[in-house]
């Protein structure tokens, strides 16, 4: 029980990681697959800001005050990662609009049904 | 206390993602994104991670949801009712997500100060730092002066995105059958003009934002904030505008030029600084040289390389809304 609590954060990234996944594979609307993408992505950001936490420390802002700091490191590629992630989600969106132009749905079967007649 | 709030922001995350696998209205989805990335920013506040959090409450919660309403004005808002639960993809998940907590449970324990992730290079940053670099915020003195390369190739990152939805939806305006060229319908273009009160709330609110977003710009050396925070900001300021006044008043505001030049000058501004770097005697991205003493180069490279980045941020988050703004709705 102790095993558990003290890697609760972790047990939740994994149930957040398996939700987004399941999103992704079980779900063939595009739309919902992004923002299944999203709750992925966000999983591994909480995974990596987690391992970087210490107990006691406080945010890596240096103040006389403090001699205990949290893991910058972690903070910094997750900051550009957050950033990415939206670059992604803008190009994916773009290319949902598109597909959605051309097939006239937004339904991954519907459109591999359409590929499959032409 | 702290661990309760903990746990609670958790649960939440979780409750709120279950609901989206189970709704079917894609705006409630889309909202319901937003609910969670705002939870997370919470969340990363309580560990620490204040920079994080800022970025993903004005990323994740703001400008992402906007995007995807965008996509949704230009597509479909529900998605197709399925019955029955897969059972693939639910074997699947379960499998790996077994795999995932076993290896999860082996991992250091949360919060502990020997784990090897605090053992080799942080230790140096955050004792380092202060005199090498002359900044109070650590994670800005890691961002824009220990990683300097990488964070150079995030924003190329950015820029190149920007580029592909420029590409893929045009900001030119778009042709009908007949030949006569139409100004596509922004949403809420017409109607949003005769909301007394929001018009009035968002030219209150649109100056502030704008000075908020400089603060976290020039501030960032200091707290928590940055160029990819602040860009962000002032990009919501101006997607306010467009949004409340419409897209034609907001580009005579900003031309489409303008965006389009200042996309590539973030860029190069941060390159440049470089480039300078190196003609001053120094390695490439080094800011020790641009200055008669260290500490000063590394202060004026980071204001630079910082204001480049929200430069390109700024540029290229205008330039994702108006993509998907403009776009002509496809005629059915």
């Amino acid at each position: 029980m102790t095993e558990v609590m003290s890697h609760f954060n972790y047990l939740v990234v994994v149930v957040l990681m398996m939700t987004g996944f399941y999103i992704v594979i079980a779900k063939s609307n595009l739309v919902k697959k992004v923002v299944g993408l999203n709750i992925f992505q966000v999983s591994v950001f909480l995974l990596y800001i987690s391992m970087g936490k210490i107990f006691g420390g406080t945010a890596p802002i240096l103040d006389d005050r403090f001699t205990v700091y949290s893991n910058p490191l972690p903070h910094v590629l997750i900051l550009t990662a957050i950033v990415v992630g939206v670059a992604t989600t803008a190009l994916a969106g773009a290319l949902i609009v598109r597909v959605h132009e051309a097939y006239g749905t937004i339904e991954e079967d519907e459109i591999h049904r359409q590929d499959g007649d032409a | 206390m702290i661990e309760a709030v903990n746990t609670l922001l958790l649960l939440f995350m979780c409750v709120t993602a279950f609901t989206i696998v189970r709704q079917n209205n894609l705006f409630a989805v889309v909202m319901l994104g937003s609910v969670f990335s705002l939870l997370s920013a919470g969340m990363f506040v309580m560990l620490d991670a204040v920079d994080v959090a800022f970025t993903e409450a004005a990323v994740g919660a703001g400008i992402s949801t906007i995007l995807m309403l965008g996509v949704l004005s230009l597509t479909k808002s529900r998605e197709r009712v399925t019955f029955g639960t897969p059972t693939l993809p639910i074997l699947l998940v379960l499998i790996s997500g077994a795999v995932l907590v076993y290896s999860a449970l082996g991992m250091p324990e949360f919060g502990s100060a020997d784990a090897p992730i605090h053992q080799h290079v942080a230790d140096r940053y955050i004792e380092q730092s202060g005199t090498e670099v002359g900044l109070p915020n650590i994670v800005t003195s890691v961002l824009a002066s220990y990683r300097g390369f990488d964070t150079l190739g995030e924003v190329t990152v950015i820029f190149t995105a920007g580029i592909g939805v420029m590409l893929l939806l045009g900001l030119r305006r778009r042709t009908t059958e007949r030949g006569a060229i139409e100004e596509p319908p922004a949403p809420g273009e017409g109607h949003m003009r005769h909301h007394l009160v929001l018009r009035v709330t968002a030219k209150l609110l649109i100056p502030f934002i704008l000075l908020f977003a400089l603060y976290v710009q020039f501030h960032g050396d200091f707290g928590p904030g940055g160029g990819f925070q602040a860009g962000v900001i002032f990009a919501a300021a101006f997607v306010l505008y467009a949004l409340v006044f419409g897209i034609k008043n907001a580009l005579t505001v900003v031309p489409e030029w303008v965006t389009r030049f200042l996309i590539a000058a973030g860029v190069l501004l941060y390159a440049g600084v470089g480039v300078a770097s190196l003609f001053m005697g120094g390695n490439y991205l080094d800011y020790g040289v641009l200055a008669h003493e260290p500490t000063h180069g590394q202060h004026l490279g980071i204001l630079l390389i910082e204001f480049g980045v929200g430069t390109t941020v700024a540029a290229v988050m205008i330039t994702l809304f108006l993509s998907f703004a403009r776009r002509a709705r496809k005629k059915t």
